[in-house]
C-alpha cells in the first residue's frame, strides 16, 4: 500500500515536472526569410519585447534559394511563416496553394497597395524593395563617363561593354527591371530598349545584388541593382552614386504570409500581426523608403524624396501571367548570342 | 557476434562480403539513387503531374542549348587536358623525386581545396578583373567567360586529380627499374614502360574526376562566366532562378551523360589493369639525382607559387579596409564583420560537420572499395551497381543533390523524414557528393596490391579480414588518410548540396561566405575564407605529422632495402 502511494506520488510529481517546462517553454517558430542579417536582429528583439513566448527560428538565404527550397519542401513544410520574401515569390506559393488567408491585426491601417487580391489576403506587404543604378564615380572620372539620369543614358556609346545587370530567367531584380521597361515603354518600345541595352551590357549576373557590389569594386562602372543593396555598399565605403532613372523605377515588395497547415498557427499569427504594426513599419523604414503603412518618414539619406512617385504602376497578375512568355522572349533575343563582347 | 563461435565465425566469413557489399549497395540507392531519381521523374511530368515527354520537346526548342551543351564540353576537354598533366608532374615530383620539405609541397598542391570554389573565382577576378593586377596577361580578353572559367576550374579541379595520382605513384616495383637500367634504357624509355603504364588507372580516373568535375561545378562559372552558357548554370537558372524543377531535372540528365561515358571507359580499363605491386616487388626508392631534382623542384616552386597567390588574395581583402578603393590595413573584418555579425557559429558546424563526414566516410568508402576489389563470390550485378553507383556522384551538381535530398527525405511518406533538417543529413550528403574521388583514390591504391596476398592468405587459412587487418589496410594507409583528409578539407568548404539542407542551428561557414559576398561583404566574406583555410590548413598539418608517425610504423617495409 505504502509502495503504491510512494509510486503515486512520484508519478504525480514527474508529471509535474514535465508539464512544468512545457508551460514555460516558448514556442518555436521556423521563419524563413531572405531579410539581411542584421534586419532579422532587430526585427526578432522588438517583436519578442512584446511576445517573450515566442522563439523564431531563422532560415535565411538569397530569395532564389529560399523560394526553392519552400517548393521542394511543399509536401511537408517546415517553415511555419515566410517573411520579408519577394511578393513574387509569393504569387508562386499562392498558385501552388501553399499559404493560409490570414487577415493581419492591422490590416486596414496598410496601403491597400500591399496585399494579395482576395477578401483575406494570403500574403501582406512589408516595405518596397525597388530598382536603382550604382554608378561608380570613381571610374566615372577615371574614364571620363556622362553622368546618368535616365534609363534612355544607359544606351549612350560611352558605356559599350560597362553596364552589368541582373539576368532575368535568375533574379528577381532582372525580372523587375524588364517589366518596368516593357510597362513604360510599351511592349514594342521596351524590346526595342533592351535590345540597345543588350549591346552596352558587359555581363548579365546571377543575382540582383552582384552589379551593385561589381559597380563598388569598380569592375564595371555601372551596375543596375536595387535600393536596398545600393546602400549598404555606398554606405560600406564604395565610391558609388545612386541613381533613380526618372522615367520610372522596377519594384517588388518584401512581404509576410503563414504557411498553410502550419501546427503554430497561433504563434504564426502574433509575428504577422506584429509585422503590421506601426512599430514594425518604422523598423522596416530604416532600411526601406517606401513602407507598407502610409505617413511613415522615412528619409534615406541617398533616396530622393519623391522615390514614390518614380515606382511603375506595378500589376503582379500581369507579371505573374507573362512570365513565362517574357523570360522566353529574354532568353531568345540575348542568351544565344551573349557571347563577351570584342 | 563473430567471435562467439569460430564454426560459424568461419562460414560466415564466406557470406559476410557479400552482404557487406548488398549493405553498400542500399546504403547507397537510398542515399544517392532515389533521392535523385525523386528530382528526375520531374523530367517525364507535365505540370498537372501525368506523365509526358513534353518537358524534353520544350527542351530541345529552348534557344542557346545547344550552345550551352557544346561550352560544357570543350572546356570540360580543355580543362582536363591541362589540369592532369600539371598534377601528374606535380605528383610525380612528389612521390619519385628526392625533393626536400615533400610534406609542404603536397600541402600546397591541395590548398585549392582549404577554400571554397567561390573564393578561388573571386580571387582570379581580383587578379585578372578589370581592377586586377594582371589584368595585362589576358592579352585583352576578359576574365569574365572561357578564360576566367577555365583558369579558376583548372585551379579548383588541381587538387582532386593530384590526390590520386599522388596514390597512383606511392607505389612501384623497383625491380622493374634496375631492369631498366640494367638494360641501359633511356630516362624517358623508362618513364614511358615502367612509369606510366604501372600509372595508368590513377591518370585515367584522374582525367574522369577533373572532366567531371568541370562538367558538373556550377559556382565557378556562375560567377566569373560572365555571359558564357554552360549546363551546369543552366541547372541554377531553372531550379533557382525560375523554380522550375522539371526542367531543371532535365539538364541534370544531362549532365549524367559525360558520367556514363565514364563509367564505361573506367570499366574497360579496369579489365586491363594488372597489379604494379606483386607479392614479390621490392619498392621502388628515388636516389637524389640532380638533373630530375632541380627542375622538378623549381617546377613545385613555381606552381605553389601560383597557388599560394589565389588564398593569399584572399586573406588580402579580408585585412584590408576596402578592395581596391581603400587598402588601409585593418582587422574590422574579422572584429565586426564576423565575430560580432554572428557568423562565427557557421564555422563551428563546419568543423563538427568536416570531422563527422571524413569519420564515417572514411571507412565507408575504403571497405566498399576493398569488397569490390578483394572479396570473390557474389553475384557479378551486385558488383556492377555498386561501382556505378560509386561513379555516379562525380556527374550530379550539388544543387542538384541538395534538391533532391529534400524532395525525398522530406516526403510525408518516407519512414526515414526524421533525418531531414538534422546534421547527419548534412554528413551523409557531404559524403555522397565526394564520393568518387575517394573511392577511386581507395581503388587505385588497392589494385596496385597483388591479389596473391589474399591468396597465401587463404592458403594459410587466415580470414580474409584478418588479412584486410593485418596486410591490405597498413599497405593502403597512405591512401585512407588521403580520404580522409579529403574529405574534411572538402566539407569545411562545400557549398552546392548544404545550401537546401541547412537549418537555422546548422548554417555552414561556407554557405556564410556566399550569403556575405552576395551582400557585397567582400571583406568579411574573404576574413571567413582565410578562417577556414587557417583552420583546414592547421589541422592539415597536425594531420601530416600524426600520420608520420603512423606511417613511420606501418610503411617500414618500404624502406625494407636498407
Amino acid at each position: 500500500m505504502k509502495l503504491k502511494q510512494l509510486i503515486r506520488s512520484f508519478a504525480v510529481a514527474g508529471l509535474a515536472l514535465a508539464m512544468l517546462p512545457a508551460h514555460a517553454e516558448k514556442t518555436v517558430l521556423n521563419v524563413y526569410t531572405a531579410l539581411e542579417t542584421d534586419q532579422l536582429k532587430a526585427y526578432q528583439e522588438a517583436f519578442n519585447k512584446s511576445h517573450p513566448d515566442v522563439e523564431i527560428k531563422w532560415t535565411r538565404d538569397s530569395t532564389g534559394i529560399i523560394t526553392a527550397k519552400l517548393l521542394a519542401e511543399k509536401a511537408k513544410p517546415v517553415a511555419d511563416v515566410i517573411m520579408g520574401v519577394a511578393a513574387s515569390s509569393m504569387v508562386v506559393f499562392d498558385r501552388e496553394k501553399m499559404l493560409q488567408p490570414y487577415a493581419p491585426a492591422n490590416l486596414k491601417a496598410l496601403n491597400p497597395r500591399f496585399r494579395s487580391a482576395g477578401a483575406t489576403p494570403t500574403w501582406v506587404g512589408m516595405d518596397v524593395w525597388g530598382a536603382a543604378i550604382c554608378y561608380n564615380v570613381a571610374e566615372m572620372q577615371k574614364q571620363g563617363l556622362p553622368r546618368i539620369e535616365s534609363w534612355k543614358d544607359l544606351l549612350k556609346p560611352e558605356f559599350k561593354g560597362k553596364i552589368v545587370m541582373p539576368n532575368p530567367n535568375s533574379s528577381g531584380t532582372g525580372f523587375l527591371d524588364v517589366t518596368a521597361w516593357l510597362q513604360m515603354f510599351g511592349e514594342k518600345g521596351g524590346w526595342e530598349y533592351m535590345d540597345k541595352l543588350h549591346d552596352n551590357i558587359a555581363v548579365y549576373t546571377h543575382s540582383g545584388s552582384k552589379p551593385c557590389v561589381m559597380a563598388g569594386a569598380g569592375e564595371f562602372p555601372v551596375g543596375i541593382s536595387f535600393e536596398y543593396r545600393a546602400n549598404t555598399v555606398r554606405a560600406k565605403g564604395a565610391p558609388i552614386d545612386i541613381i533613380f532613372p526618372k522615367e520610372g523605377l522596377g519594384w517588388d515588395m518584401e512581404s509576410i504570409a503563414i504557411v498553410k497547415g502550419t501546427p503554430k498557427l497561433d504563434a504564426a499569427k502574433k509575428l504577422s500581426d506584429w509585422a503590421t504594426t506601426r512599430e514594425a513599419n518604422e523598423l522596416y523604414a530604416k532600411n526601406f523608403a517606401v513602407v507598407a503603412m502610409p505617413g511613415i518618414a522615412t528619409r534615406l539619406k541617398y533616396v530622393p524624396n519623391d522615390y514614390e512617385q518614380r515606382l511603375v504602376k506595378n500589376d503582379f497578375e500581369w507579371m505573374g501571367k507573362n512570365r513565362d512568355a517574357i523570360l522566353a522572349e529574354w532568353q531568345k533575343r540575348y542568351s544565344t548570342k551573349s557571347e563577351p563582347k570584342k | 557476434m563473430i567471435l562467439r563461435r569460430p564454426l560459424v565465425f568461419r562460414s560466415g566469413a564466406e557470406r559476410l562480403p557479400g552482404v557487406l557489399l548488398l549493405g553498400a549497395a542500399v546504403a547507397l540507392a537510398l542515399f544517392l539513387v532515389l533521392p535523385l531519381l525523386a528530382l528526375l521523374v520531374g523530367s517525364v511530368r507535365d505540370d498537372d503531374g501525368a506523365f509526358s515527354l513534353l518537358r524534353f520537346v520544350e527542351f530541345a526548342a529552348t534557344p542557346g542549348m545547344a550552345t550551352a551543351a557544346w561550352n560544357t564540353l570543350w572546356v570540360a576537354a580543355l580543362v582536363t587536358v591541362i589540369t592532369v598533366p600539371l598534377a601528374f608532374l606535380y605528383a610525380y615530383a612528389i612521390q619519385r623525386a628526392c625533393l626536400p620539405l615533400r610534406g609542404l609541397w603536397r600541402l600546397i598542391g591541395l590548398s585549392a581545396l582549404l577554400g571554397p570554389s567561390l573564393v578561388g573565382a573571386i580571387a582570379f577576378i581580383q587578379w585578372f578583373g578589370t581592377q586586377g593586377v594582371l589584368k595585362a596577361w589576358l592579352g585583352g580578353a576578359s576574365v569574365y567567360g572561357p578564360v576566367g572559367i577555365v583558369m579558376a576550374t583548372v585551379y579548383a579541379a588541381f587538387p582532386h586529380a593530384l590526390m590520386i595520382l599522388v596514390v597512383a605513384l606511392a607505389t612501384a616495383d623497383g625491380r622493374l627499374y634496375e631492369a631498366a637500367d640494367a638494360l641501359g634504357a633511356s630516362r624517358w624509355r623508362r618513364f614511358r614502360t615502367v612509369t606510366l603504364p604501372a600509372a595508368k588507372y590513377g591518370l585515367i580516373s584522374a582525367a574522369l574526376v577533373v572532366f567531371a568535375y568541370s562538367v558538373s561545378e556550377f559556382g565557378i562559372p556562375k560567377v566569373i562566366g560572365g555571359n558564357f552558357p554552360v549546363l551546369a548554370v543552366e541547372v541554377y537558372v531553372q531550379v533557382v532562378g525560375q523554380h522550375n524543377f522539371g526542367r531543371g531535372a532535365i539538364v541534370a540528365l544531362l549532365l549524367l551523360l559525360p558520367v556514363l561515358f565514364a563509367f564505361a571507359i573506367d570499366t574497360w580499363v579496369q579489365r586491363r589493369q594488372q597489379a604494379s605491386l606483386t607479392a614479390r616487388a621490392v619498392p621502388y626508392q628515388p636516389r637524389p639525382d640532380r638533373r630530375r631534382d632541380l627542375p622538378l623542384l623549381l617546377y613545385c616552386l613555381l606552381l605553389a607559387t601560383a597557388m599560394f597567390c589565389v588564398l593569399g588574395m584572399a586573406m588580402y581583402t579580408s585585412l584590408v579596409r576596402f578592395w581596391p578603393y581603400n587598402l588601409e590595413l585593418t582587422f574590422d573584418h574579422y572584429i565586426y564583420g564576423l565575430a560580432e555579425a554572428g557568423v562565427l557559429a557557421a564555422w563551428q558546424n563546419s568543423l563538427k560537420i568536416a570531422a563527422l563526414t571524413a569519420l564515417f566516410g572514411t571507412p565507408l568508402v575504403f571497405l566498399t572499395a576493398w569488397l569490390l576489389e578483394r572479396t570473390p563470390a557474389r553475384p557479378a550485378a551486385l558488383g556492377t551497381a555498386v561501382r556505378a553507383m560509386a561513379a555516379l556522384p562525380m556527374g550530379v551538381p550539388g544543387l542538384v543533390l541538395g534538391i533532391g535530398y529534400i524532395l525525398f527525405f522530406n516526403s510525408p511518406d518516407n519512414p526515414l523524414n526524421g533525418l531531414y533538417h538534422t546534421l547527419t543529413i548534412m554528413v551523409v550528403a557531404t559524403v555522397v557528393h565526394f564520393y568518387t574521388p575517394c573511392h577511386l583514390t581507395a581503388v587505385t591504391a588497392l589494385k596496385s596490391l597483388d591479389r596473391e596476398f589474399e591468396a597465401v592468405s587463404a592458403s594459410l587459412k587466415v580470414s580474409r579480414f584478418v588479412t584486410l587487418w593485418r596486410v591490405t589496410l597498413p599497405v593502403c594507409l597512405p591512401a585512407v588518410l588521403e580520404i580522409a583528409r579529403y574529405l574534411f578539407i572538402n566539407a569545411m568548404t562545400t557549398v552546392s548540396a548544404l545550401v537546401f539542407l541547412y537549418s537555422s542551428e546548422t548554417l555552414p561557414a561556407a554557405v556564410a561566405i556566399l550569403n556575405l559576398d552576395e551582400a557585397g561583404e567582400l571583406g568579411p566574406a574573404a576574413a571567413m575564407a582565410t578562417l577556414i583555410v587557417l583552420t583546414s590548413a592547421l589541422i592539415s598539418l597536425v594531420y601530416s605529422l600524426l600520420t608520420h608517425l603512423l606511417l613511420r610504423r606501418h610503411q617500414a617495409w618500404r624502406h625494407f632495402q636498407r
